[in-house]
């Protein structure tokens, strides 16, 4: 039976279960989402150095993260033009070239084809080299330090396609103190398999505050620095506040957060450790002083369409790679600010690292729900049936009334109001429109 | 072996390690983790890194670094706590139902002893089971600094190198 797109996602909040697990709608989405849109690969701090490279990945291909040699930021597709050999297969390090393996086409760090074994008897000089360099993608952009890629030669510039969502995603990269800082990527990326479709995490993160009764056990243990319950270092501060879900239609970006109503004087969020729990008091006063009413938003995380979700508590990015419809490849950054303390950047480490990722004491059940609840769309039975987004369909614009977001809608509280929103702008581009 | 002042012989600490290890495997295998706790030195640390592929004259960048970096692991006692009463709170879906784990536990050699104090080497195959035909296996290497008190060894510290890049399994919710 051929695909029939219009009804994959329904107006009314129904959604089929064949986007998590067609191989068919995974092939169409290769060429119609991953291809077209921009794709985060890295952080500026893991390239301080001229020569320095990061080996990352968008979508199903591996590129290259690279500073040349005069100090140049390049992504290249790791394949060699001879035959397709990876010419990197270092995870980081630092070189003044990639040697191909294979038959030794050697690249410099801009991606030049500089040498080429046999060039005189083989190729009788003829080859133009200059045809044959690694392959980089038409548009790179650097945003406060993060990089992202889109392979399409008519993609829409990188800001216009952000959209709304630069003003979410600034607000997550802003210091604690509110200020324009530099972050830095603590060293390792956590990289792991998830036996479950990409979007299983691109939709948790774009708006799923539901989901509350998967980390019950968490919730249970204290592993919040400010030594309460609740796994958030925010769920200390008990002051009336609403859940905010912004979704940007525009884009298809999700950002969610607390928007609270009053401008309460610091609450401790970090009270098992003194030193760190006076660095973010500190921090908060200057915040409340520089954002003035737009403070009163704590913001909790989001998706970047298509596949880039970040934490605002836990300050990580995360890329969620598909590896067929089955599989995905989670790889994630955790960030701190440059100029902080040590104690505070432990604090910050140890925390992050507890509750995300495969050994996070509360990812572990995020993944256990994606990977079963997509396994159980494979019956044939169950692939028929849709699943239910329709939580929450008010939607109170006035919520952000003021702060010049002209393509996003807010929904406050339990709402799908955001996967809504995710799905529409991906079935937008499934029918070949732009990201 | 190196720096070795024994109030044993050799095969006997050896042997002494090695009961403490299956013992230790039982337990985390039979889930009783809140007993594996009593293991534990008070100021224990139980790191395993990442690994990543790196250029031969870069190998010392092959892991990535205790109370520095990210790791799969980097926790004191509290933490090791927390994540047992986790596993044990019969809500934790990514261990209810509890999977069904072997630990082996082999190549135990002693690197040091001296007063109260052992080091000690071994290698782990974990096998891990859950749900219907979910399978990881763990293989790597293990080091710890092993301290004797009047109840018995316990760990001070422990650091595991899982021979993985990637990740093979999407939770790492079994002990090393
Ligand atoms: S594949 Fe790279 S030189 Fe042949
Ligand atoms: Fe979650």
């Amino acid at each position: 039976m051929p695909l029939d797109l219009d009804t994959l996602v329904t107006d009314d909040g129904l959604i089929s279960r064949e986007i998590f697990s067609s191989a068919e709608v995974y092939a169409r989405e290769r060429e119609t989402v991953f291809a077209k849109s921009w794709l985060f690969v890295g952080h500026v701090s893991q390239i301080p150095n001229p020569g320095d490279f990061f080996l990352s990945t968008t979508g199903e291909d591996s590129v290259i993260l690279s500073r040349d040699t005069k100090g140049k930021v390049h992504v290249f597709l790791n394949s060699c033009r001879h035959r397709g050999m990876r010419v990197c297969r270092f995870d980081e390090g630092n070189t003044r070239r990639f040697l191909c393996p294979y038959h030794g086409w050697t690249y410099a760090s801009d991606g030049t084809l500089l040498g080429v074994p046999e060039f005189t008897n083989g190729y009788q000089g003829v080859l133009d080299k200059s045809q044959w360099g690694l392959i980089e993608p038409p548009h790179l952009f650097d945003f406060h330090g993060m990089i992202w890629v889109n392979w399409d030669p008519q993609a829409q510039p990188f800001l216009e396609s952000l959209g709304d969502m630069a003003f979410f995603l600034e607000d997550f990269l802003r210091m604690p103190d509110g200020g324009i800082g530099e972050w830095e990527v603590i060293g390792g990326v956590m990289k792991w398999p998830i036996p479950a479709n990409w979007k299983w995490g691109a939709e948790n993160f774009a708006g799923d505050f539901y989901h509350g009764i998967s980390h019950a056990s968490v919730d249970q243990i204290a592993i919040s620095p400010s030594g309460e319950l609740g796994r958030h270092q925010s769920d200390a501060v008990k002051r009336p506040m609403k859940l905010i879900n912004a979704s940007i239609a525009k884009g298809g970006h999700s950002a969610r957060g607390r928007l609270f109503e009053d401008d309460y004087p610091y609450t401790s969020e970090y009270g098992k450790y003194a030193e760190v729990d006076r660095y973010f008091a500190d921090a908060y006063e200057k915040r409340q002083q520089r954002l003035g009413p737009l403070a009163r938003l704590h913001g909790a995380g989001g998706t970047v369409f298509p596949n880039m979700s970040y934490s605002n508590g836990r300050y990580s990015i995360a890329v969620w790679n598909p590896r067929g419809a089955d599989r995905t490849e989670a790889w994630r950054w955790y960030l701190v600010p440059k100029d902080a303390p040590e104690a505070v950047k432990d604090v910050m480490r140890h925390y992050a690292i507890r509750y995300q990722g495969p050994s996070g004491m509360t990812e572990q059940d995020d993944l256990e729900n994606w990977n079963y609840a997509h396994e159980a769309c494979h019956g044939n039975v169950a692939r028929k049936l849709d699943f239910n987004y329709q939580l929450g369909r008010e939607t109170d614009d006035s919520l952000l009334a003021g702060w010049n977001l002209p393509h996003t809608t807010v929904a406050a509280g339990f709402t799908e109001h955001n996967q809504r929103g995710f799905y529409r702008h991906w079935q937008s581009m499934l029918s070949g429109g732009q990201g | 072996m190196e720096n070795v002042a024994f109030q044993h012989s050799l095969p006997a600490l050896v042997h002494e390690v090695e009961q403490f290890y299956f013992l230790e495997a039982d337990m985390f295998d039979e889930w009783r983790l809140r007993e594996w706790l009593e293991l534990l030195a008070d100021d224990v640390r139980y790191f395993m890194p990442m690994t990543r592929n790196v250029a031969h004259n870069n190998r010392a960048a092959q892991f990535t670094r205790p109370q520095q970096d990210v790791a799969w692991f980097d926790d004191d006692k509290q933490i090791l706590v927390a994540r047992v009463e986790q596993i044990l709170s019969g809500v934790h879906w990514a261990e209810e139902p509890l999977s069904r784990i072997s630990h082996l536990v082999t190549n135990v050699r002693i690197h040091a002893a001296e007063g109260d104090t052992v080091e000690a080497g071994s290698r782990f195959l974990i096998y891990k089971n859950r749900m219907q035909s979910e399978t990881d296996i763990y293989v790597g290497k293990r080091r710890d600094v092993l301290r004797r008190t009047a109840d018995g060894l316990r760990i001070a510290k422990r650091t595991i190198w899982l021979d993985q890049n990637v990740l093979l399994a999407k939770n790492l919710t079994t002990l090393f």
